[in-house]
């Protein structure tokens, strides 16, 4: 059941050139929260900007704290960058559905950019149940490679890339999975990032028969399921488009039934 | 609500084309769902009516995304109508929605004139359907809807087509993109609509400067919230100066305040729409100012304010 809380903001750092970590108190949502699902916030106490955003779950604390890491886009966000320790945030959650969570497996996940927002909840999920993760993070340069320190902490196994160089591989992060591709087999994958780096996950999770799943973005208004605003397009089992709401069908999509574009 | 204080009751019902309503606050079609979507938040039998999103005789997919877009205290979409079709409907929505209190009005929309009347003729045979609410009015879609809207002749063809078809009482929704709205009013007036909403959305469009493209996939969408409130309310006041039925105001209502005005200017009764979708909660809320404001200010009835302005 989605909650509509005040919470109570109870740090906010900066993580990252543009980028903010947000720790809340929240734990109705934080409680239940599964990884991939996320929150809508009202950005502000007047009619402007008028729409809540949407924001995914980045992790949870054992006492309820909600964590969400952000970039500043616009106006929204600029407005919850400001946010100071004790003020109230209108928040909806926890959204969508979320990843189908892995037990005692092979797990394969491909973090682009700020794609790393769901996946290190995922990482962490994954891990409590008995899971192999290797975990594939990709940004433009070192400065952009959100949370390292906390991956690295983590019992996943880390592959970094840059599409400057700057650190690990030289390229993008899907191209980094395809050379493990070759060795490696896994159970299940799973995706969050920019869309076209999603569709080249897509195709190798394809290519080597691996069950793949992304996680979409679109616009939003109510994220609740009431408006149809959000749709994306997806394929019915005859390969026929059909819209889905990304809030309440998704945001965590099968990368086989999404529609990727001609 | 504060305990052990008697409080003074205002009464906040009204009647409008045959239909009871507890309170003269209804959600707006289009940003309600099923009513479902928003048992989370509210408690649905508060309200004082429910109107379902348009309702078509086959499945509609809609429109490509994107399909939203924010402007300054507005909010553009193109949705295009995407609704599951009569028989879904039927079949799986209208069980929940029959078992809540208020009257349900389902709103639908044809490509023809004889899909219009098709639709009054299977929803007024269903159990739990108290009124339609006919859209002639919907921007985004291209066959039906804001083409009967448009036109007065076109406009009273439908209206009279759906009455010959139902008994329940027949709402029909006018577009603001029009010449001059009082003309359709009074057509459908005389076609025998038993009230009107106004308005639907107002058309616009948006364009992203980075990819210098259209905001929206369709192009053109319909605006509404804050936005549109004073185009709206002057629709309201136009209108109710030229017909006799019942008006039901919408365009831009997120607070009591708003719902106030509206009434002022002649509405019965008034609806919410992208204000619920920012806040779940507004139209008890706006219940609950209404409440307020009729206390505060001295009525004892919320039909004093109807029309009540002083021009
Ligand atoms: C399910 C979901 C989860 C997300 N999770 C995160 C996250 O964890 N961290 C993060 O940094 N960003 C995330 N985003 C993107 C984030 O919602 C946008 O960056 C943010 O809404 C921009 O708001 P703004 O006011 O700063 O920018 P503006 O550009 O001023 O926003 C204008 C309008 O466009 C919408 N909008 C702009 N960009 C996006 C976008 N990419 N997706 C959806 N709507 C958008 C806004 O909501 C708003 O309605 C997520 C998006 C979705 C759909
Ligand atoms: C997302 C969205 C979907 C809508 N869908 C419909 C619809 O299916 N049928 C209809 O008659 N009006 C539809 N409308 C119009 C609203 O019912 C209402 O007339 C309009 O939005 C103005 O009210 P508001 O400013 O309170 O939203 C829609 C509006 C929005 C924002
Ligand atoms: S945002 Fe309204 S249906 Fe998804």
């Amino acid at each position: 059941m989605i909650q509509n809380i005040a919470a109570e903001v109870l740090a906010s750092h900066q993580a990252g050139p543009e980028v903010f970590l947000l720790k809340l108190r929240a734990p109705a949502i934080a409680k239940v929260a599964q990884p991939g699902q996320f929150v809508h916030i009202r950005c502000g106490e007047t009619m402007d900007p008028l729409l809540r955003r949407p924001l995914s779950i980045h992790d949870v604390g054992a006492g309820g704290e909600l964590f969400l890491l952000y970039q500043v886009k616009g106006r929204g966000t600029a407005w919850l960058a400001g946010r100071q320790v004790g003020d109230k945030v209108d928040i909806l959650g926890p959204i969508g559905r979320g990843f189908t969570l892995p037990a005692k497996k092979r797990v394969a996940l491909v973090a682009g950019g700020l794609g790393i927002v769901p996946l290190l909840f995922l990482a962490r999920r994954a891990l409590e149940a008995g899971n192999v993760v290797d975990f594939f993070y990709g940004a433009q340069d070192k400065e952009r490679l959100y949370r390292l320190e906390t991956l690295e902490a983590m019992a996943i196994n880390l592959f970094v890339a840059t599409d400057d160089g700057s650190t690990g591989f030289h390229g993008p992060v899907t191209e980094l999975w395809k050379e493990h591709l070759r060795e490696k087999t896994y159970d299940l994958s799973y995706a969050c990032g920019p869309r076209a780096g999603l569709a080249a996950f897509a195709r190798l999770a394809a290519r080597y028969g691996i069950p793949a799943e992304v996680s979409l973005e679109e616009r939003m208004a109510c994220g609740f399921g009431a408006c149809r605003g959000c749709v994306t397009a997806l394929l019915d089992a005859q390969g026929k488009i059909y819209y889905e709401n990304v809030c309440t069908g998704g945001p965590v999509f099968d990368a086989a039934s999404v529609y990727w574009g001609d | 609500m504060e305990q052990g204080i008697k409080k003074a009751k205002a009464n906040l019902a009204v009647k409008i084309a045959g239909l009871s309503l507890k309170n003269p606050v209804m959600p707006a079609s289009g940003t309600f769902g099923f009513g479902e979507e928003y048992a989370p938040f509210i408690d649905l039998n508060r309200l004082g009516a429910i109107v379902v999103k348009t309702i078509t005789l086959k499945p509609l997919i809609g429109n490509p995304p994107p399909r939203l877009m924010e402007t300054p205290c507005g909010l553009l979409n193109s949705i295009g109508l995407q609704n599951p079709g009569l028989d879904v409907f039927l079949r799986e929505k209208l069980p929940y929605l029959r078992q809540l209190s208020p009257p349900l009005i389902v709103n639908i929309a044809g490509k023809t004139i004889d899909e219009y009347a098709e639709l009054a003729e299977r929803l007024s045979a269903a159990e739990g359907v108290a009124a339609l609410e006919v859209n002639i009015s919907c921007p985004n879609v291209r066959e039906g809807g804001i083409v009967f809207g448009t036109v007065p002749a076109m406009a009273a063809r439908v209206t009279a087509a759906v009455k010959s078809h139902t008994h329940l009482p027949v709402i029909v929704k006018l577009t603001p993109n029009v010449t001059d709205i009082t003309e359709i009013a009074r057509a459908v007036e005389d076609a025998g609509a038993d009230a009107l909403s106004l308005i639907n959305t107002v058309r616009g469009m948006a364009i992203d400067i980075k990819t210098r493209r259209p905001a929206l996939a369709s192009i053109v969408g319909g605006l509404s919230g804050p936005a549109v409130k004073p185009i709206a309310l002057y629709a309201v006041w136009q209108v109710a100066q030229v017909v006799k039925i019942p008006l039901i105001g919408m365009g831009g209502i997120t607070s009591a305040q708003d719902a106030v005005e509206f009434l002022l200017a002649g509405a019965t009764a008034v609806a919410v729409g992208t204000a619920s979708l920012v806040n779940p909660k507004a139209l008890v809320e706006i219940i609950d100012g209404l409440e307020r404001y009729l206390l505060e200010e001295g009525f004892g009835d919320v039909k004093e304010l109807i029309g009540a302005a002083q021009f």
